[in-house]
């Protein structure tokens, strides 16, 4: 059974089509990316998957359930922008994370954290932007989810902190689960999919594995990409 | 050795060569116990799955070889890692021969090139 399974999904804002009868469907244990320039509908078919908004048309499943509070247990979100209180230090944090989530592995955030000597005392408006990208991911990665929807987990760090968000990735690895990670930095992140969905002015374009894209085309699926969405 | 890729082969067959070359140059030892699937993914910076399907490959190939529990282990068939020596030298003079023909080079010249070039090398190496 698929993780994520859509079919004819559409959102409408007012006269504005978002996505437009997107159909598609994600396997167990795959690390999917979501590609697509921007406004082409990543972050709407993102906060669908996750249940913040609600399809105009069209339906979607999360490990074989509609939208609801089974579904929304099954998915860790992490968005594209902070939203954690910055206040809050890294142990209230986990104490957060801990209330809201009966997923929640408190000692592998423990192990993250100690790896980047982070201390749980550090605040949040204390950090530098980098490093509460770094938390928010190991917060969102230590829950056993069956589904990870990290949008653009690494828009804004340095090449350094990039390589740990993607190692954090890879080693959280679970054949159970699968991740989907929306970006436009197609370069950094190409290794480690499995598989690619090119999405366009809410329409997909196509979905391909890396390896098949390298194969058929010759070139690598940041290539590829900067062919597609040519100016 | 770390890991290098370039951009326009699959991922999964460089891999395989990556790891080839760590067998026949003795990075890795016959008979060694490889680390594990996430490990090696981690290492190298590329997806568990491809590193898998990397890994099934060779064993098809008889260069690695499971054991249900104990992990993934390097052949121990000396034979056989000869033969993969060769068969990855074979390659390289395939490629190698190409590109002399491509800038025009007959064999007996090419010959006569290599020969002038190796001295060379055992010059140096006999200096160091």
């Amino acid at each position: 059974m698929n993780i994520l399974e859509c079919k004819g999904l559409t959102k409408r804002f007012g006269a504005m089509t978002a996505l437009d009868g997107v159909s598609f469907g994600i396997e167990p244990g795959r690390i999917v990316g979501l590609l697509g320039p921007n406004g082409s509908g990543k972050t709407t078919l993102i906060k669908l998957a996750n249940g913040l908004l609600v399809p105009t048309a069209g339906e979607l499943w999360v490990g074989g359930r509609s939208p609801g509070k089974e579904s929304h247990a099954m998915v860790s979100y992490l968005p594209e922008r902070t939203s954690l209180p910055l206040w809050m230090t890294v142990k209230q944090l986990q104490d957060f994370y801990e209330d809201f989530y009966t997923d929640f592995d408190r000692k592998r955030s423990e192990e993250m954290l100690d790896r980047l000597e982070i201390s749980p005392k550090q605040r949040m408006k204390q950090m530098s932007k980098g490093t509460r990208e770094k938390v928010q991911l190991i917060l969102a990665m230590s829950r056993q989810a069956k589904l990870y929807l990290l949008d653009e987990p690494i828009g804004g760090v340095d090449p350094a902190a990039r390589d740990y968000i993607l190692d954090t990735i890879i080693r959280n690895y679970n054949p159970e689960a699968s991740v989907i990670i929306s970006t436009h930095l197609i370069a950094d992140v190409e290794k480690i999919l499995d598989e690619v969905i090119f999405i366009d002015r809410g329409q997909i374009l196509f979905q391909s594995t890396v390896d098949a894209i390298r194969e058929e085309k010759g070139m690598s699926v940041d290539a590829l990409f900067r062919e597609v969405y040519k100016c | 050795m770390a890991w290098q890729f370039r951009n326009d082969i699959p991922i999964y067959t460089q891999l395989i060569a990556q790891i080839q070359q760590k067998i026949v140059s003795g990075a890795l030892l016959p008979g060694e116990r490889l680390p594990s699937v996430r490990d090696l993914a981690a290492e190298a910076g590329v997806n568990p799955n491809t590193m898998q399907r990397a890994l099934m490959e060779m064993e098809r190939e008889e260069l690695v070889y499971s054991q249900r529990t104990a992990g993934r282990f390097v052949t121990e068939d000396g034979p056989r890692i000869s033969k993969l020596r060769e068969d990855l030298a074979r390659n390289r003079v395939k490629d190698f021969l190409e590109g002399m023909y491509h800038l025009g080079f007959q064999m007996d010249e090419i010959l006569t090139f290599v020969k002038l070039e190796g001295e060379k090398g055992n010059h140096e190496h006999s200096g160091m």
